[in-house]
Order: C-alpha cells, then sequence, then structure tokens
C-alpha cells in the first residue's frame, strides 16, 4: 500500500475544498487582520512598536487559522459521515491524522506571512533571525494544529468546534504573552501561561527579532515539542476510543 | 487475493456492548468466497454493529474475524484493502464532483492517478453517470448518489463488498438498476455481504441469507431451506371454471386430510401437512362439471419466513427504516 499516494491526495482535496470556506476565512484570515490592524493602530508607539508587537500578532494569525482549519477538515467530516470512508481506508491512522491536519499546518503558515509581510512594509525587519522565526512559525502551526485536532476530535458538531476552541484561544491572547508580558501578569495566572504553547511560540519569535524573551530559546523549542507530540498523541488516543470503539 | 479454499468472512463467537445494551451477542457465521450473502433485521438488531465491526469502525468485545484469511485484530488494515464498503448514507465528498470523488476513493487505496482516473471513467460508464462525471456529489438525485457511493465501493476491484442498505429511500426505476450491477458484480466474482430492509430485495439477490434479532443470529441458511422449513404447510391454488365454494366441500369430504378454501369465485386454495397430489384433486373436479385451468404450487415468501422466524411484521421494518432515511421507496 502506497500510504504517501493518499496522503498527498487527502491534503490536496482539504487544501481546495476547505481553505475558502466560511468559518476559515473568519475565524482563520478576517479575525487575527482585525487584530493585527487594531493593534498597529492603537499601539500608540508609531512603527517603532511594530517589532514588539509583531510575535505576537504573528502566533495570533497562526493559532485561529490552523485551529479554525481543523474544525472544518476534521468535524464537519466526521458529522457528515464521509470522514468514516477515510477511516475505512487502508491507511495507518498516524498517517491519515497527519494528512489531514497537514493542511491546516501549511495554512497556519501560510498565515503567519500576512502581519509579517505587513510589517515589513512598516518598519525594517533586516536583523530579524529568519531561521528562528520560520522554525517558531512552524513550531506554532504544528502545535495549534494538534490543539485543533484535540479539540475537534473531542466535539460532535463544526459550531461545537468553534466554541470550544475560543475557549482555549481566547485566554490564551492574554495568558500567553502575546500583548502582555507574562511577568504584568498576576502571579496565580503565571503558572496558566507556562502549560500553554503559544506562551513558547510567542517567545521564539520575540528573540528572532532581538527583543527581550523569557525562556532560554533551546527550552522554548523543546517545551513546543513537547506540546506537539502530546497533542497528536491524545488526538489519536481519543481517535481510537470515540470513532474506532 | 484471497486465498483458495477459505471463506471470504468468517466470523465466530462475535460480541459487542455499548453500556447496558448487549448490541451484539455471540454472532457466528461464515460467508463463501464468491456468495451473495443477506443480512436482515429489524432496526437495533445489530446490524450496524456487526458491519462497523466486521469493517474496522468498531472493536468487538469479543470474538474472531478473518476477511479472506486475515485476522482483523491482528491485521486490521490488510482486511481493510481486500473490503469495499457501502455504508447506508452516501457520505461523498459533496463539493467534489463525481469524477474527482471516484478518483479520490481510488487515491485511499494506494492506486496511482492514472489508473484510478482510469477505472474512475470506467465505473461512471457502466452506472450510467457519464454526463453527471463533472458535476458536484452536492447537486446529485439520491439515486445518482447511490450509484456514485456504490462506484466508490468498488473503485480498488475489491474481492469483497459490504452493502449497507443499498436501494432505501431511492426511487424504483434506480433501486432496480442498483439491484442489477450488484447482480453483475457478484456474477463477476465479489462476494457481496448485503444488509437490507427489503426482504424480496434479499430474496431476488441472494443465495443465503442470516436474520439477526437483538444481536443473536436466529437462523441462517439459504433461501430455498428458510422457505421449506418455515412453511410446514404444503398449498396449491386451483382456477376453476364454477362452483368453487360446493367443490370445496366435496374436496374435503373425499380427502379428510385436506383443508380448502375459496378466497374468491373461481379460486380454491387447498393446503396439506404432506405433499398435494394433483392428479385426484383435478379428476374430481371435472367429475363435479368443473373445468380447472390452473394448478399452482404456492411457496411461502421470504417476508413470511422473515415474520414466522422473527414474529417482526416486515412492513413495520421497512416503513422505520425509510423513514429513518427519509425515503420514499
Amino acid at each position: 500500500m502506497k500510504a504517501w499516494i493518499a496522503f498527498w491526495s487527502i491534503l490536496l482535496k482539504d487544501m481546495r475544498a476547505y481553505y475558502l470556506k466560511p468559518p476559515n476565512v473568519s475565524w482563520g484570515l478576517i479575525f487575527p487582520l482585525a487584530w493585527t490592524g487594531m493593534f498597529f493602530v492603537k499601539s500608540g508607539s508609531g512603527v517603532e512598536s511594530v517589532r514588539d508587537l509583531l510575535p505576537g500578532v504573528v502566533t495570533l494569525s497562526v493559532l485561529f487559522g490552523a485551529t479554525s482549519l481543523l474544525a472544518v477538515t476534521v468535524t464537519f467530516e466526521k458529522k457528515g459521515r464521509s470522514f468514516d470512508r477515510l477511516l475505512l481506508a487502508p491507511i495507518p491512522l498516524d498517517v491519515l491524522m497527519l494528512a489531514k491536519t497537514m493542511g491546516a499546518i501549511l495554512f497556519g503558515v501560510a498565515n503567519a506571512f500576512v502581519p509579517i509581510l505587513l510589517g515589513a512594509m512598516l518598519t525594517d525587519l533586516s536583523s530579524v533571525n529568519w531561521f528562528t522565526l520560520v522554525s517558531g512559525v512552524v513550531l506554532i502551526a504544528v502545535s495549534s494544529t494538534f490543539l485543533g485536532l484535540f479539540i475537534a476530535v473531542s466535539v460532535s458538531e463544526v459550531f461545537e468546534a468553534q466554541t470550544f476552541s475560543n475557549f482555549f484561544r481566547f485566554p490564551m491572547i492574554f495568558l500567553c504573552g502575546l500583548f502582555f508580558p507574562i511577568e504584568r501578569l498576576p502571579q496565580f495566572l503565571r503558572p496558566l501561561s507556562y502549560i500553554l504553547p503559544p506562551t513558547y511560540g510567542t517567545d521564539i519569535l520575540r528573540a528572532s527579532m532581538s527583543r527581550p524573551s523569557s525562556l532560554p530559546l533551546a527550552l522554548n523549542f523543546l517545551a513546543l515539542g513537547l506540546f506537539c507530540v502530546a497533542l497528536f498523541g491524545g488526538s489519536l488516543l481519543n481517535v481510537r476510543r470515540r470513532w474506532i470503539a | 487475493m484471497t486465498a483458495e479454499g477459505e471463506s471470504a468472512i468468517d466470523v465466530h463467537g462475535l460480541a459487542k456492548r455499548f453500556g447496558d445494551v448487549q448490541a451484539v451477542a455471540g454472532v457466528d457465521f461464515q460467508v463463501s468466497k464468491g456468495e451473495l450473502f443477506g443480512f436482515l433485521g429489524p432496526n437495533g438488531a445489530g446490524k450496524t454493529t456487526t458491519i462497523n465491526m466486521l469493517t474496522g469502525l468498531a472493536r468487538p468485545d469479543a470474538g474472531t474475524i478473518r476477511i479472506a484469511g486475515i485476522d482483523c485484530s491482528k491485521h486490521p488494515k490488510a482486511a481493510q484493502h481486500l473490503m469495499g464498503i457501502v455504508p447506508d448514507e452516501s457520505n461523498l465528498y459533496p463539493e467534489l464532483t463525481g469524477f474527482a470523488n471516484l478518483s479520490f476513493c481510488g487515491s485511499l487505496y494506494g492506486m496511482s492517478k492514472h489508473d484510478r482516473e482510469a477505472r474512475a471513467r470506467e465505473l461512471l460508464d457502466r452506472f450510467g453517470l457519464n454526463e453527471a462525471a463533472n458535476r458536484k456529489f452536492a447537486g446529485y438525485s439520491r439515486g445518482m448518489k447511490r450509484k456514485l457511493t456504490i462506484a466508490a465501493g468498488i473503485i480498488h476491484s475489491p474481492p469483497i463488498l459490504f452493502l449497507d442498505e443499498p436501494t432505501t429511500g431511492i426511487d424504483v426505476a434506480a433501486a432496480r438498476q442498483i439491484r442489477q450491477l450488484v447482480a453483475g458484480l457478484n456474477a463477476g466474482g465479489t462476494t457481496v455481504f448485503l444488509t437490507t430492509h427489503y426482504i424480496e430485495e434479499a430474496e431476488r439477490l441472494c443465495r443465503r441469507i442470516a436474520f439477526i434479532v437483538k444481536g443473536r443470529i436466529v437462523r441462517a441458511d439459504t433461501v430455498e431451506n428458510l422457505m421449506r422449513q418455515t412453511g410446514g404447510q404444503h398449498a396449491m391454488d386451483f382456477t376453476v371454471s364454477k362452483d368453487a365454494v360446493r367443490l370445496c366441500a366435496e374436496i374435503v369430504a373425499q380427502f379428510p386430510g385436506l383443508q380448502c378454501r375459496a378466497p374468491a369465485d373461481g379460486s380454491i386454495r387447498i393446503e396439506s401437512s404432506e405433499p398435494v397430489r394433483v392428479g385426484p384433486l383435478v379428476r374430481l373436479m371435472e367429475d363435479r362439471g368443473a373445468e380447472v385451468s390452473e394448478a399452482r404450487k404456492i411457496r411461502p415468501s421470504l417476508e413470511e419466513v422473515f415474520v414466522a422466524i422473527t414474529g417482526i411484521e416486515a412492513g413495520t421494518m421497512r416503513q422505520e427504516k425509510e423513514k429513518k432515511m427519509g425515503g420514499n421507496a
């Protein structure tokens, strides 16, 4: 069995069929763009603040883009029973779920470059460590996608997936140091920051833009990698428990 | 492929419980290679749970399943490669065209682009869907959706096909066409495992049938044997030119082992626990001046057999399913 044929086919089908679905456009594109615009306009300190804001805005765009897509590609298909067709095909479950998530990872990465391109128009980004930034963006996209997958396989309806996603996404905006440093959060909230993946992703992006970061770079990468493994493993377990029970 | 001499499907002691409900309770059956096997039962009998376990969408609590000799608990993906699965709902992708749906389904079985596109064209032609090939699946009629879903199930030419309610909720013409397609697939060597609420459909298509009620198989046999075992009574219908009621009384008087009714003018029904001898009866009726224009042996229908075995009215079962599927067939 040539699993890569199925992998590639699922990825292309999802990209063609779902990238422009209304929930993705609203939550994945319009909402982060609106936030980006709002922060750039209301920051009050002119274009100099762009590099301070960019890590948070990029993380936000990736987070919302990647998680929104999963609610459609997984929950929508499960609801319509076309996902059963994939589960009944002779494809290993991990390959299948990677194929279903790859479209969202790419969507998240593409989303990241919307604010980066906007930022490049407003300020000089020549000192950015692009390798670190791109690596960070990819890891944020992977961890956000797997968070979206974990949510998508835990619910039955698309609206539930979106609502449940917001239950995580909105607190992350404030808890993960996207726009307010974690150090300024009340002491009792800080532990929450460190159990949420975007905290580490934003810190990587901040370091890539020569901005002060809270944790060592290697620790940030390690933490995000562990989140990816845990969320993907948890999602596979959930699929086996709920859908192949 | 299926090894020589092995069953296509071999199930032993299959059981599945959901909370307090024992959905399937120790089911055993075998389906031979090339057989068209019917699996009948009312809603909630355990049919879908059984199919889900056979196809790998549910894990059994107990029992073994072998598909073409492959142990499904150990090698579920290898077994899935040999199966084509047509669920009771047409679950293809609404935003893809008919052709794209078939090609996509082929890719799930590792078929190359060239092979799956050639096969998709062949199936669209065979199922009479050529003109709709480039239309989105969402715009198909219910019958067309059903046909394309069956085509998707056989895109990889599987030796074993699971068909769950293939004709429920579609019009008579489309249902007839699908039945012909299924019979054609079976004639071509495909083993077919069919569940249906239309008992006459099972009677027409299947060689063997299993009745499942409350998670247990209550009877599994050839259609012929099921009818023979359940009927018990032998019946003949005669068409006579006159005096059917009077002739009935004379027959009962002359042949004490027979029961006789005249349900309509010119018609006589004879029933007996022994085979009915036609000659003496015809002679008697002709001696009494009646002309016998037809004598016909009456076989019980599979529907009557189903009712006798399960105690469930087949019509009720059919209506329940059609209501659930929103169908009108």
